[in-house]
């Protein structure tokens, strides 16, 4: 059956793994069904295609009341880590990839991925800092252009 | 669902997928695929070949099972199969629709 979405914009401004992979998730699915995608990488979001950090994304134990635990506990030395090593094992068994695999996934199934030029520039980073996978840094300006698609939707994550 | 591909009478879900693996037969796989649009090459077939023994294995199909397959990368996996490889892929091969969501 033809699908009525033709592409799928994703802006992704947070770092949290939960975040990171809705969009890796999201945008490969489209591909998957023979939708365009792409993602623009903006503040936090930033960290997902910086080499050095890329692996190293965290999941969110303070302030977020869907991880059960009082907010005082989640603060507590070694939560974020112990909840990251779960959250990536469960992950694993469902055989979801690893941030830096995932990328690769989406690049070489056609997804673009953009890094925001302001953002770069309030983090002063250079464009060696940022994976090699990266199809060019961006103006908002630009992105919209991309958008410029009947039938193209936006989703800020 | 019944119908008709190459001459022969096959028995499909709404989408067009076989219900029964033991209907697949080659010329089925080759009309099956030139429905999607798609002319088989042997590349085609290796892959075809590759789902098919992961199905019997009972192996969950995704795309990084295709990445690690051996068989094809990604980018040439999207080429043979456009709009949708993974779906498209498994129709031809007679086999279940994926239901990952990777």
């Amino acid at each position: 059956m033809a699908t009525t979405v033709k592409k799928m914009l994703f802006i992704l401004s947070k770092a949290t793994i939960e975040n990171v992979y809705a969009a890796f998730i999201m945008a490969n699915g489209a591909r998957m069904e023979g939708i365009e995608s792409e993602i623009f990488f903006t503040f936090f979001g930033l960290e997902a295609i910086q080499k050095k950090k890329l692996e190293h994304l965290k999941v969110a134990t303070v302030g977020n009341p869907a991880m059960h635990i009082p907010t005082m506990l989640g603060g507590l030395p070694g939560m974020e880590a112990f909840a990251t090593k779960m959250m990536k094992k469960e992950m694993e068994k469902l055989d979801m990839p690893p941030v830096g695999e995932f990328l690769e996934i989406l690049s070489d199934s056609g997804a673009k991925l953009w890094a925001c030029k302001l953002a770069v520039e309030m983090f002063h980073l250079k464009e060696e800092d940022l994976i090699d996978d990266i199809d060019g840094i961006l103006t908002i300006g630009d992105f919209y252009n991309r958008a410029n698609k009947e039938d193209c939707h936006l989703l800020f994550i | 669902m019944e119908t008709t591909i190459a001459g022969y009478k096959i028995n499909t879900t709404e989408d067009g997928y076989l219900t029964d693996f033991s209907q697949w037969t080659k010329e089925i796989g080759e009309g099956l695929a030139k429905e999607q649009g798609i002319e088989m090459t042997d590349k085609h077939w290796e892959v075809v070949e590759f789902l098919q023994g992961k199905h019997k294995e009972d192996t969950a199909l995704s795309i990084r099972g295709i990445k690690k397959s051996g068989v094809i990368d990604i980018k040439s996996f999207y080429a043979l199969f456009p709009g949708g490889p993974l779906k498209k892929s498994t129709l031809i091969a007679g086999i279940p629709k994926p239901k990952s969501c990777i």
